[in-house]
């Protein structure tokens, strides 16, 4: 049984969003990471870009096959994880504590869309 | 036997494998800076050493030649040494800015290949320039869009792709200048109508299909979708990765399609992946003839002539007329056959892909049951308490000189193996292989371990895949740091 880490907010594509300081912290789950099997390369955007929810933010190639990541929320990239340039499996070490881009949202109603831990369990079994 | 060496390890200083005459000129000048700086790194072997080399090296190599190659949407089919040995005729041996009156009979054989595909496909007339199947692609997605600008309909930015298409497809059409758009899967792998029907609007371009499917399923509502796709103003577009089935039986043009691609190295038996090159004819209806990319080869009052330019084509994607050796190789192919025996090719493919299906599928998990065409798609083992995954069996198979079936792909199948095993196996050989699957399946049941750590038999074992892809030694030079 994979992770599921309560507080968090999902997706049905399998990412998380974490709101701290007023950010969105966004990666994938347990679940997502298992899944892929090992992460070999992570494409991360350009800091400073907008984005809407639902487009791509970014893609992760694993031994398997190449996925998008899909932004579950509208607003600006502030920061991304570089890290994951060099150390993609961090994402499989522990998909929880490393995310992949921290967002300036462009509304907090959006959060009230997205899935809660419970629901999102629902989805992975 | 094991050899794992590199030439340079076997060269020895001064060994030479060659004798030249003494060098005439004395007299000669070249730039300073034209000449090397320091000597070129060469390996130094005599003649029998690089034979000897080079054949070792080829030991290590697996081909349809040395063995079963089940290789889902590859088409691996055997490619007959009819056609090398006439490809490799001395008469081939042309120069592309011949006079036109001495190639008159290579011309000949790329019309009549042309001619011989149009007729297999339904599809009005090909060229045979694009290098291979995505490239057939791209230049299929850039007849779509001359044909929107030239009816000044610029609003068509999307073409649809179904969710188990190839990856090449979403990816052609981005290249092409669109975006891609997808098209959710029934469970059976074809396409959903209903979401088409919400998907199309008078910004859809085209949508871009095989049929049979990713799965090997007949789309069977394919008469539906192409005047759904037509009436909303938009073009099909037919990969024929998987035409093979089909061929002789049924015809992407009679389908509804508009414009399509034929991998001349799947379908028409002209040498694959490492062995290449490739080619990928891309074939239109009659009102999309004059986007044909340039040269472009026509008989006129019985000769043959290439028209260099015309004001309508997307232009020339191809140096010259394509891989040309390859069309000779296919059009080989395609004589030998012949026309009363076309039927079979894809009878048999599907025949043989059947029988495997049906006689593996109490041990492998059919998600998609009934009859499927030359390709089906196990998700793993029906027994997954020893998590023995679809990567182990497919390592085993190894083992046992099979070539694996493709792995993880369609990605609508998580544990996806893909078996397709094309008509020019015989029954003997296929029965071989479902004995080869079934004992791996009660190795995963009875020492799941032994499978887990699969390879035994090969010339490096397990590889760490991960590491290869994060860290990849590509050098020589590197592996010997």
């Amino acid at each position: 049984m994979s992770k599921i880490v309560e507080g968090l907010y999902y997706t049905n594509t399998h990412e998380w969003v974490k709101v701290q300081d007023g950010f969105a912290y966004i990666g994938i789950t347990d679940y997502a990471q298992e899944s892929l099997g090992e992460i070999v390369f992570v494409e991360l955007p350009e800091e400073e870009s907008s984005l809407e929810a639902g487009e791509e933010l970014g893609a992760i190639e694993s031994v398997k096959a190449a996925s998008d990541i899909l932004s579950p929320v509208t607003g600006i990239i502030v920061e991304v994880n570089d890290e994951l340039e060099d150390s993609p499996e961090l994402l499989n070490e522990d998909p929880y504590e490393n995310w992949i881009v921290k967002i300036d949202l462009e509304s907090k109603s959006e959060l009230h869309k997205l899935l809660n831990s419970t629901e999102y369990k629902e989805i992975c079994e | 036997m094991y050899y794992d060496k590199l030439i340079f390890e076997i060269s020895n200083s001064g060994r030479k494998g060659y004798s030249l005459p003494d060098f005439g000129i004395s007299n000669y000048e070249i730039p300073k800076d034209l000449l090397r700086k320091e000597e070129a790194i060469l390996p130094e072997v005599s003649e029998l050493e690089a034979v000897r080399h080079y054949t070792n090296v080829s030991f290590k190599n697996f081909g349809i030649e040395k063995g079963f190659y089940p290789l889902g949407s590859c088409t691996m089919k055997y490619n007959p040494k009819i056609n090398e040995d006439i490809s490799s005729m001395p008469g081939f041996n042309l120069h592309p800015y011949q006079p036109i009156s001495t190639i008159q009979g290579s011309l000949e054989i790329y019309y009549e290949t042309q001619r011989i595909l149009s007729e297999l496909s339904g599809l009005h007339t090909f060229s045979l320039n694009p290098y291979a199947g995505a490239h057939g692609e791209l230049v299929g997605l850039m007849i779509m869009q001359k044909y929107h600008q030239d009816r000044e309909d610029f609003k068509r930015t999307k073409v649809i792709v179904p969710d188990s298409a190839h990856g090449t497809n979403p990816a052609s059409a981005v290249v092409a200048g669109f975006e891609s758009i997808e098209v959710k899967s029934n469970p059976d792998g074809t396409v959903n109508v209903e979401s088409l029907k919400e998907l199309l609007s008078d910004e859809v371009a085209g949508i871009m299909l095989t049929n049979p499917n990713t799965a090997g399923i007949f789309e069977k509502e394919i008469c539906e979708i192409a005047e759904l796709v037509h009436d909303a103003g938009g073009l099909l577009y037919y990969d024929g990765a998987n035409l093979n089935p089909i061929l002789g039986v049924v015809r992407p043009g009679d389908m509804g399609f508009d414009i399509m691609h034929i991998n001349l190295h799947k379908t028409f038996s002209t040498p694959h992946g490492g062995g290449g090159p490739g080619s990928g004819p891309v074939g239109v209806v009659e009102h999309l003839v004059k986007y044909l990319p340039t040269p472009v080869v026509k008989k006129v009052n019985n000769e043959y002539i290439i028209e260099d330019e015309n004001d309508t084509a997307i232009g020339q994607i191809s140096h010259f007329y394509g891989n040309y050796g390859v069309v000779i190789k296919a059009y080989t192919y395609l004589l030998s056959i012949g026309k009363e025996n076309f039927a079979n090719v894809g009878k048999h493919s599907v025949l043989n892909a059947n029988y495997i299906k049906e006689s593996l599928k109490d041990l492998y998990l059919l998600p998609i049951k009934g009859v499927c065409k030359h390709e089906f798609v196990f998700d793993g083992l029906i027994d997954k308490s020893n998590h023995v995954t679809t990567l182990d069996v497919a390592k085993r198979l190894l083992d046992y000189d099979v070539h694996p079936p493709t792995i993880y792909f369609p990605l609508t199948v998580k544990e996806a193996l893909m078996i397709e095993p094309t008509e020019t196996e015989s029954k003997v050989a296929i029965d071989s292989f479902i004995e080869v699957m079934r004992k791996v399946a009660i190795e995963a049941k009875e020492d799941p371990d032994l499978v887990k750590g699969a390879p035994y038999n090969t010339v490096v074992k397990r590889l760490d895949e991960a590491q290869a892809a994060r860290k990849p030694i590509v050098k020589y030079r590197d592996l010997l740091t």
